[in-house]
């Protein structure tokens, strides 16, 4: 039998953080890490803006096999700004930045983040960096791609090469920052009664993001100073000309770049394990699995980066042990898979839009994730390497999964950021055009990768075409699938429902504060008793303040 | 294939049919386990949809589920990790015998030269049948030599030589990308592999406008260089004699011991201080900037022609060179009177006794 549940008219909290104070300098100087959530809530959605933009016009252009629409050197300078916006200024800080930034704190029951004034220079190193790589992109665009090749960008580019590495060298600080702000955290401030075998796997899978961030990101900003020294004053480090080795370039960039990808991913695992069994109104099921599986994601993928190298002339022998490896990071990410299907079992299931989105992340992360062990497989990836299919299969991971979890996770908790409901119907209709979208646009680039179209190139084969439309249009669907909840979250921001404390009866401790939580989160730091995923086993009554 | 929407590329190599096995084989896991996903997920989401008169089931987890969907995945995984690790042994490993051909990668064009003097632009023409040996260096950025047809790809680095091989299996032409991006016309950079039978092939090496072989080009090269001042195969020459080098191992000047191959000959060709031979002083002036490395790989395929002269001594003889101090600088002025392209020479450094390895003969 259904629990019976309190049917009382939710009504929004007098005080709570939006609230409490008012005016610009409230915000630009808060220490709140709740407001340092929103504020990079709008700056990430301007760059994801900008980034879908350059996709929009790549997508465009890729219509016609000529190179029909823009120059040569346009199209460079844009799929390198699309990249590096994606990767650096929107996918890296997603969920951590705004949603880890709005919930770790309250997930583990504190007050806020172990330094918030470090936070707060987190957002304003972001914002600098993204200062930076606007400015190289508005004086002329780069055209390195986002990865940054020596002796291309080294020696041979005529573009602000190295004002756009100032701004990843100075974003990387930002996400330096937030990763030790977590770490601290979760160490030294959780609730009583918060062991670590009742932490929300929300939170760690963002702690073992964090690991990633401060041990990962000072080598990018390593990397890209080495280059910007080659490029400003011919300091040979990359190019043989000045004594050189590129292929170190590559080492030293993927070395950070390849665990950036769970930086990445990660925290979207984690907004998966908190939506599923919501949804379901089940447990987790294996929770310490799911738990550790992140920890061995973030250890093995510091060991798995010359897997992007296997034609770039490392020996047999590296290859080999890379590619062995790189298997080893495929199992702990099946074992989430598994457990996110295992945990729907049995359950009692609503398909609400944070649930649709979760459902799609678990297909398209599975996908991205088989197509992986195409790229590990030595032999196999002599003919796919630097091949559309590589385009494919990343995207099937960053948007068919990260983009998709941060999504879902919007929508999770959106109602205890604003404390009012997004509508549903938009909602649902939003998620179905992105995934069909999405679809569109990425699936045929795994054949396009297998016929043998090379990435970055502005102009293609005319047997190409058919594949290149197809792709085209399902982003021209995509596209509308992203711009949607731009338009009814506004909306509800006036017009949402009053959503109450806890709208979805979830567990967890962001549920039993108000929506939108008070200024210090809890009016009584709270005692953690029950298990974390303790659905079913208490009468759901939404309790009222 | 008639069909307008292929999704296959050819098979045109003996090597294409080999991947594309795994490729399949990775498509069936794929497919059953996204299936598999797929419909438990939507087979759950309905069967198990919220009703009043249902609630969930609590489970909290099961240890012999976690090992076995751990196991098995690691168990395929290991599979195709043999599977593509054979394949990659296989394709990196030069073959024995093969026909050699040479390119050079630049911003943005691929030139090749055939043992026989042919030179090609974009256009690679190679014989059906015959394992071809491709080595390739690049003159400025990383480039990559991708034929999707044969199912190859290697990047070309600046620094040093790289190879790929295939075995052509189809007469036809084939598409030739640069993979890896270059700079503006990074898209630009692609070209044309004809395979053709062995007849034909042979016909179109004797209707190539060569000047002569490739190491008879080197040849002209090592003697406009002025390379024979020094590489002379006497006692008396102040540089090693290169006739039988071509593969040797070397003793250096700090007992270390390397191959003769074409990078080490690059190399020294380039940095010419970097591996001094034993029994030889650093006085070889760089040839960077000066040589090209359509010319490097001409003089390298006329040194590996200089056959080994038993009455010579050879290059890593241990009794180092009589060559007095004074005679130095003269030979350098030579040198300058000689070739007026020469690069600024470098002064030798210090003008110590020679007595390299520490060695008394």
């Amino acid at each position: 039998m259904s629990t019976a549940t309190a049917i009382v008219k939710p009504v929004m909290p007098e005080r709570h953080f939006l609230n409490d104070n008012y005016g610009i300098r409230s915000w630009l100087l808060t220490k709140d890490h709740k407001r340092i959530a929103i504020l990079y809530l709008f700056s990430i959605t301007v760059f994801f803006l900008v980034g879908g933009v350059f996709a929009s016009l790549i997508r465009l252009h890729l219509l016609t096999p000529n190179g029909e629409l823009f120059e040569a050197d346009t199209y460079n300078k844009l799929f390198t700004m699309h990249g590096v916006n994606m990767v650096f200024f929107f996918l890296i800080p997603s969920v951590p930045a705004v949603l880890g930034n709005f919930l770790v704190p309250i997930m583990v029951g504190t007050k806020d983040l172990a330094f918030p004034k470090i936070n707060l220079l987190s957002w304003y190193l972001y914002i600098a960096g993204g200062t930076f790589s606007m400015a190289a992109m508005v004086s002329g665009g780069v055209d390195s791609g986002w990865t940054f090749y020596a002796p291309l960008s080294s020696g041979y580019l005529k573009t602000h090469v190295i004002m756009l590495a100032v701004g990843v060298i100075i974003a990387g600080f930002s996400s330096i920052f937030t990763g030790l702000n977590f770490i601290v955290t979760v160490h030294r401030m959780r609730a009583p009664g918060m062991t670590w075998g009742k932490l929300p796997l929300f939170v760690w899978s963002n702690y073992a993001a964090s690991l990633i961030m401060i041990l990962g990101t000072p080598v990018i900003a390593i990397t890209l100073i080495l280059l910007a020294l080659e490029r400003g004053f011919h300091i040979g480090i990359f190019d043989p000309k000045l004594g050189g080795d590129p292929v170190l370039f590559q080492h030293m960039f993927w070395f950070y770049s390849h665990p950036a990808v769970y930086i990445m991913i990660l925290p979207g695992m984690g907004v998966i394990s908190e939506i599923v069994p919501c949804f379901s109104r089940k447990r987790i099921f294996g929770y310490s699995f799911v738990a550790f599986s992140s920890i061995a994601i973030a250890v093995f993928g510091f060991v798995v980066w010359a897997h992007h190298m296997f034609v770039a002339g490392i020996s047999v022998y590296s290859a080999l042990v890379f590619s062995l490896l790189s298997y080893a990071v495929a199992i702990p990410s099946a074992v989430k898979v598994f457990n996110w299907t295992a945990t729907m079992y049995k359950g009692s299931i609503e398909m609400s839009t944070p649930m649709l989105y979760a459902m799609a992340f678990i297909g398209l992360f599975t996908i991205g994730g088989l197509t992986g062990l195409f790229l590990a497989a030595l032999g196999l990836d002599i003919h796919i390497h630097d091949t559309y299919f590589v385009i494919a299969h990343f995207h099937y991971v960053m948007v068919g999964g990260m983009v998709t979890a941060y999504l879902g996770g919007l929508h999770f908790w959106w109602p205890k950021i604003t404390g009012r409901m997004y509508p549903e119907a938009p909602a649902k209709l939003a998620a179905l055009i992105t995934f069909i979208g999405f679809n569109l646009t990425f699936f045929p680039q795994f054949i396009l990768g297998y016929m043998g179209m090379p990435r970055r190139y502005w102009a293609y084969p005319p047997e190409f075409q058919v594949l290149n439309v197809l792709s085209s249009a399902g982003a021209s669907v995509l596209a509308v699938g992203f711009l949607l909840p731009l338009l009814y979250f506004a909306w509800s921001l006036k017009y949402g429902e009053i959503a109450g404390d806890n709208p979805w009866q979830a567990t967890g401790l962001e549920w039993e504060t108000s929506s939108p939580p008070p200024t210090h989160n809890f009016h009584h730091i709270p005692i953690v008793t029950k298990d974390p995923y303790a659905y079913g086993e208490d009468a759901e009554v939404t309790v009222v303040h | 294939m008639q069909l307008n929407f292929p999704i296959f590329p050819e098979q045109a190599s003996s090597m294409a049919g080999q991947v594309d096995a795994l490729y399949l084989f990775l498509v069936l896991i794929t497919t059953f386990f996204s299936l598999l996903i797929a419909i438990l997920i939507l087979y759950f989401a309905i069967k198990y949809r919220r009703t009043p008169e249902r609630q969930a089931e609590q489970i909290h987890g099961s240890t012999l589920l976690e090992i076995v969907w751990s196991v098995i995945p690691l168990g395929i995984s290991m599979v195709i990790f043999v599977w593509g690790a054979v394949i990659y042994y296989h394709m990196e490993r030069s073959p024995s015998n093969p026909l050699e051909v040479y390119g050079v990668g630049k911003q943005w064009m691929w030139k090749f030269q055939h043992p026989g003097g042919q030179r090609e632009i974009n256009t690679l023409h190679v014989p059906m049948g015959r394992d071809v040996k491709v080595t390739m260096i690049s003159q400025d950025v990383i480039h990559s030599f991708f034929v999707p047809a044969f199912r190859v790809k290697q990047d070309v680095l600046p620094n040093r030589y790289v190879f790929t091989w295939f075995k052509a299996t189809q007469p036809g032409t084939y598409h030739l990308f640069c993979s890896q991006y270059c700079g503006t016309k990074h898209s630009g950079m692609v070209g044309q592999v004809v395979v053709m039978t062995p007849e034909d092939y042979a016909n179109w090496l004797a209707s190539g406008k060569a000047e002569g072989s490739l190491a008879s080009l080197g040849e002209k090269a090592f003697q406009q260089y002025g390379c024979t001042t020094c590489h002379r195969p006497d006692s008396g020459a102040r540089g090693p004699n290169l006739e039988g080098l071509y593969g040797r191992p070397v003793r250096l000047t700090d007992n270390r011991v390397v191959l003769a191959d074409d990078n080490y000959i690059r190399e020294s060709i380039l940095e010419p201080n970097a591996k001094v031979v034993s029994g030889f002083q650093s006085i070889m002036p760089t040839f960077r900037g000066v040589v090209s490395e359509d010319e490097i790989i001409a003089i390298s395929e006329y040194i590996k022609h200089l056959a080994p002269q038993e009455a010579n001594p050879l290059n890593n003889r241990t009794s180092p060179t009589q060559i007095r101090d004074s005679e130095v600088p003269n030979i350098q002025d030579q040198n300058k009177q000689q070739n007026q392209q020469q690069p600024a020479q470098q002064t030798p450094q210090g003008k110590r006794p020679v007595n390299p390895s520490g060695k008394k003969p």
